[in-house]
């Protein structure tokens, strides 16, 4: 099989600096073949798929390097070639559809645009021919009625498959795709992937698929990039590189990805990769890595073989692995207690329109509960509800057995502290312009305290969330996403809460800080006796945190149960759909 | 755990004004701003004459002692326009300043209480805003008296609503962030959620906006006084000496050309700050600081 996509060396520069965003990206794709480039935010994955259709962002430049789409060499063609050749010879597919389709023009007007800027097709006729027979490809309907809507008027799933098309309308023979399910649903994102790896197939189409799910990888890609810090670290067939990570960092990854049918326990690991100008010399994974000798701060290492067609840039990327994370945590025998938050029959809605309905949930002392659900399910208004941030709800929430107000701002002190909610978007949820001292300090300052003992207390508590005391003086924009949502979690836990509500608190976050964070919220929970609602989507999470689960669907819960037992044995067939739409590793290894 | 390197710590973020400082746009700015006040400041010190002072013939130029001859009743110009920028100055800082805090707080509070709050504050803003500044203030002061303070009341109330509708739109997005929900969630006062969450994080366009507006309101105190409309006629005025002299302009230029000439460079001055704090809050200019 020939290659339809060849990068050789390729190296991007910050103009401002000359430091190396990313360095030494070599990477080969056959036709037909989809390979998955994966990493952490900030690890280069889009800027090399950008380079792909030698575009960069502003203040970004191709230092050195060939991309070859075919026999075509990209980056030496001038500004008006390149033009030409993207969408016809290399297209891409942006991650967010809903900001990627214009929202004025109508859906088959934006889908005959990508023809008609490449002459494709020849006549009205064949355009209009064409456009319908990608519509079927990207299993949409084609009529004149469909084509004459707006983006807004189409789902999620359905606006990304509308990418889809206009990405393959001109069959390319390169396609890139930057993450084209991230934010979809699970049953949304197995139609999209599922349409993915039917055109690349069926057209002999190279496609470099950027993700930092691992569980997609497994279920679509052939191949295996792995980014680290600008530079690829591992690269090999699927199955290879899932069954014997080669590389430390790979390892970490493959060890933190939850999974819906195969292990529980998820394992974190501590730092961050520094960003372009602060990397370190030699390997940059060395001060994070158990491996790590002299040798690696020396020089990067060069990629080994390890076997055929598995290569790893470590230098004891031959030795047998010693799988990360040996020291499992004993499961100690949870202490389950009393009742603390008591829903029922609740039901919630915005201006009239009811989206939960008639709700009922118990969360006992020192239980975890996972809330799960797709995108609209109302699960996060049920948990605003419980924290008093939602305005129209009828029912009851209890709190050892006392009734609670609507509002936060209704209930006493002590009530609006036993309730803590932590938030999804780490990035969001504290203010830039206050030190994280201040934010921490703020619920027990309204609960109080004196300043001296409230300060005592922050430093307890960022003690708690594996901190140290200096970072009381930092400001959010100083710390990565893993370190705010500590923060976060900090802030909740200083006025030593009953009560954790989460809601989606990994979803902004990558793998290893997820397995991170979640490890650090399991501890909390044991050593506190807290009481726990965890609302997420991601199902495969759920075995790893949960005791108990509920599932929601449509603003009812359709299934409640220990949370081995439902995601095991699933009993309503909305759990089972659900499930069996969530992409495995181990089951794809099978 | 590998804690980041201790480096890391005094790597504290760039803020706005002192972004803005490091453009040369906003150093031009300041530095003409500066000129400017100090002038108004120390030129009553060093004025040879007194405004009123009568030294020689009107209108006549090539005087010995008077720099710039004497304007059309036969008094010193240079000491009346060394004298005449201090009230003017006062009097459009004062009025920025009442009319900005008041539109931002109003600006907040629509923000914040939303419905029929922000109804309320939002109408009675456009009502002001259908009345161009300067026939609002002209109303104002040519139903009452000249005198400073309603001078600064009516340049304050026409920049109250420009203020607050730009505060309000910058606020309402910050409402909707989840420190101010958390904050919410914690159970703290509305004002305090006000002052103490949202407010800092809008001063960007607050700054923007507040030295916009300076700017406006030294045109529109001038153009007063150039209509006759100032507290005392017979004091030295930059708007009033313009209007006094403008009809010898060409036997004798100074008289109005000096206070044009320090009204100008003022209002440039200020454009040029608020160009520049305006440029690092869109982050153009931020010295290539982006990834």
């Amino acid at each position: 099989m020939s290659d339809g996509l060849r990068i050789v060396d390729l190296r991007l520069d910050v103009e401002a600096t000359g430091c190396d965003i990313v360095d030494q990206v070599s990477i080969s794709i056959a036709k037909g073949r989809v390979l998955a480039l994966v990493g952490e935010s900030g690890s280069g994955k889009t800027t090399v798929g950008l380079a792909v259709l030698g575009h960069t962002r502003r203040g970004v430049s191709i230092n050195c390097g060939k991309v070859f789409c075919g026999e075509t060499e990209i980056l030496n063609l001038d500004e008006g070639d390149k033009r030409k050749v993207r969408g016809r010879l290399v297209s891409y597919v942006p991650q967010d559809p809903s900001s990627s389709l214009n929202p004025a023009l109508r859906i088959g007007l934006q889908l005959r645009e990508v023809l008609e800027a490449h002459n494709f097709g020849g006549s009205d006729e064949a355009r209009k021919a064409r456009i319908k027979e990608m519509m079927a490809e990207v299993l949409l309907p084609s009529d004149d009625e469909y084509l004459e809507r707006y983006p807004h008027q189409l789902s999620g799933g359905q606006q990304q498959r509308v990418g889809l098309a206009m990405a393959f309308a001109c069959r390319p023979s390169v396609i890139v795709l930057d993450e084209p399910t991230t934010g979809l649903d699970v049953s949304t994102q197995e139609h999209v992937l599922k349409t993915i790896r039917q055109l690349t197939r069926d057209h002999g189409v190279a496609a470099l698929y950027i993700t930092h799910d691992l569980a997609v990888i497994a279920d679509l890609a052939d191949d295996v990039a792995v980014m680290y810090a600008g530079r690829v670290v591992e690269q090999g067939e699927v199955a290879e590189i899932f069954k014997n990570p080669a590389h430390p960092y790979t390892r970490h990854l493959v060890a933190a990805a939850p999974d819906i049918a195969g292990k529980k326990a998820i394992i974190g690991l501590a730092g961050r990769a520094q960003s372009p100008g602060k990397r370190p010399v030699g390997c940059a994974f060395a001060p994070r890595c158990e491996l790590a000798e002299d040798a690696c701060r020396v020089e990067f290492p060069a990629m080994v073989s390890v076997s055929v067609r598995h290569d790893a840039a470590c230098i004891k990327a031959k030795q047998s692995s010693s799988g990360v994370g040996a020291s499992t945590k004993s499961e100690s025998t949870r202490k389950i207690g009393e009742p603390v938050i008591e829903v029922s029959a609740v039901s919630a809605g915005y201006s009239g329109n009811l989206v939960v309905h008639d709700v009922s949930l118990t969360i006992r002392k020192g239980e975890c509960l996972a809330l799960v659900g797709e995108s609209g399910s109302g699960k996060t208004t049920v948990s605003r509800a419980i924290g008093g941030l939602h305005r129209e709800w009828t029912g009851s929430i209890r709190l050892n057995g006392r009734e609670m107000k609507t509002m936060a701002r209704q209930r006493a002190v002590a009530d609006r502290l036993a309730i803590q909610y932590v938030f999804q978007n780490p990035y969001g949820s504290l203010n830039p312009r206050r030190t994280v001292g201040d934010s921490i300090v703020r619920p027990l300052l309204i609960d109080g305290k004196s300043k001296h003992d409230a300060r005592r207390s922050v430093l307890e508590v960022l003690d708690k969330v594996s901190l140290p005391s200096s970072y009381t003086n930092k400001y959010p924009d100083q710390l990565s996403g893993g370190e705010r949502q500590r923060i976060a979690i900090a802030r909740a836990l200083v006025s030593e809460p009953e009560v954790l509500v989460c809601d989606e608190v990994t979803s902004a976050l990558d793998v290893l800080v997820q397995a991170a964070i979640v490890d650090l919220l399991s501890d909390l929970r044991r050593q506190l006796g807290l009481a726990m609602l965890f609302v997420t989507h991601n199902l495969p999470l759920v075995r790893s945190i949960a005791d108990e689960v509920a599932v929601m669907s449509e603003g009812r819960i359709v299934e409640v149960g220990p949370s081995e037992s439902v995601i095991g044995n699933p009993q309503q067939q909305y759990t089972q759909s659900l499930i069996l739409a969530t992409p495995s590793i181990e089951r794809s290894m099978r | 755990m590998n804690t980041q390197p201790e480096l890391q710590k005094f790597e504290k973020p760039d803020g706005l004004l002192r972004a803005a400082l490091r453009l040369k746009r906003t150093q031009a700015g300041l530095g003409l701003m500066i000129l400017v006040i100090g002038l108004t400041i120390a030129g009553p010190l060093i004025a040879p004459h007194t405004q009123t002072e009568f030294i020689d013939m009107p209108n006549s130029l090539n005087i010995p002692g008077a720099l710039f001859g004497t304007d059309y009743l036969g008094q010193d110009v240079w000491s009346r326009f060394l004298i005449g920028g201090r009230s003017i100055l006062l009097l459009s800082l004062s009025a920025t300043l009442l009319g900005a805090t008041a539109g931002t707080f109003l600006g907040l509070l629509a923000a914040i209480m939303k419905k029929k709050t922000d109804e309320v504050i939002m109408r009675i803003f456009d009502v002001i805003l259908s009345f161009p500044q300067i026939l609002l203030a002209l109303l104002l002061v040519s139903m009452f008296d000249a005198s400073p303070t309603l001078t600064i009341l009516a340049v304050a109330l026409s920049t109250t609503p420009r203020v607050g509708r730009i505060i309000r739109g910058a606020a309402l997005s910050v409402v909707e962030r989840d420190f101010v929900q958390a904050a919410t969630a914690l159970g703290e006062s509305r004002i305090r959620i006000l002052f103490s969450e949202v407010l800092p994080n809008v001063t960007g366009p607050l700054l923007v906006e507040v030295s916009l507006r300076f700017t406006y309101s030294i045109a529109t105190i001038a153009s007063l006084a150039f209509l006759g409309f100032a507290p005392d006629p017979t004091a030295a005025n930059w708007g009033t000496m313009i209007q006094e002299n403008s009809v010898v302009i060409v036997i004798q230029p100074w008289g109005a050309v000096l206070p044009v000439i320090a009204i100008a460079v003022l209002t440039i001055g200020t454009g040029l700050c608020s160009d520049g704090l305006s440029r690092v809050l869109a982050g153009i200019d931020r010295g290539g600081k982006g990834e």
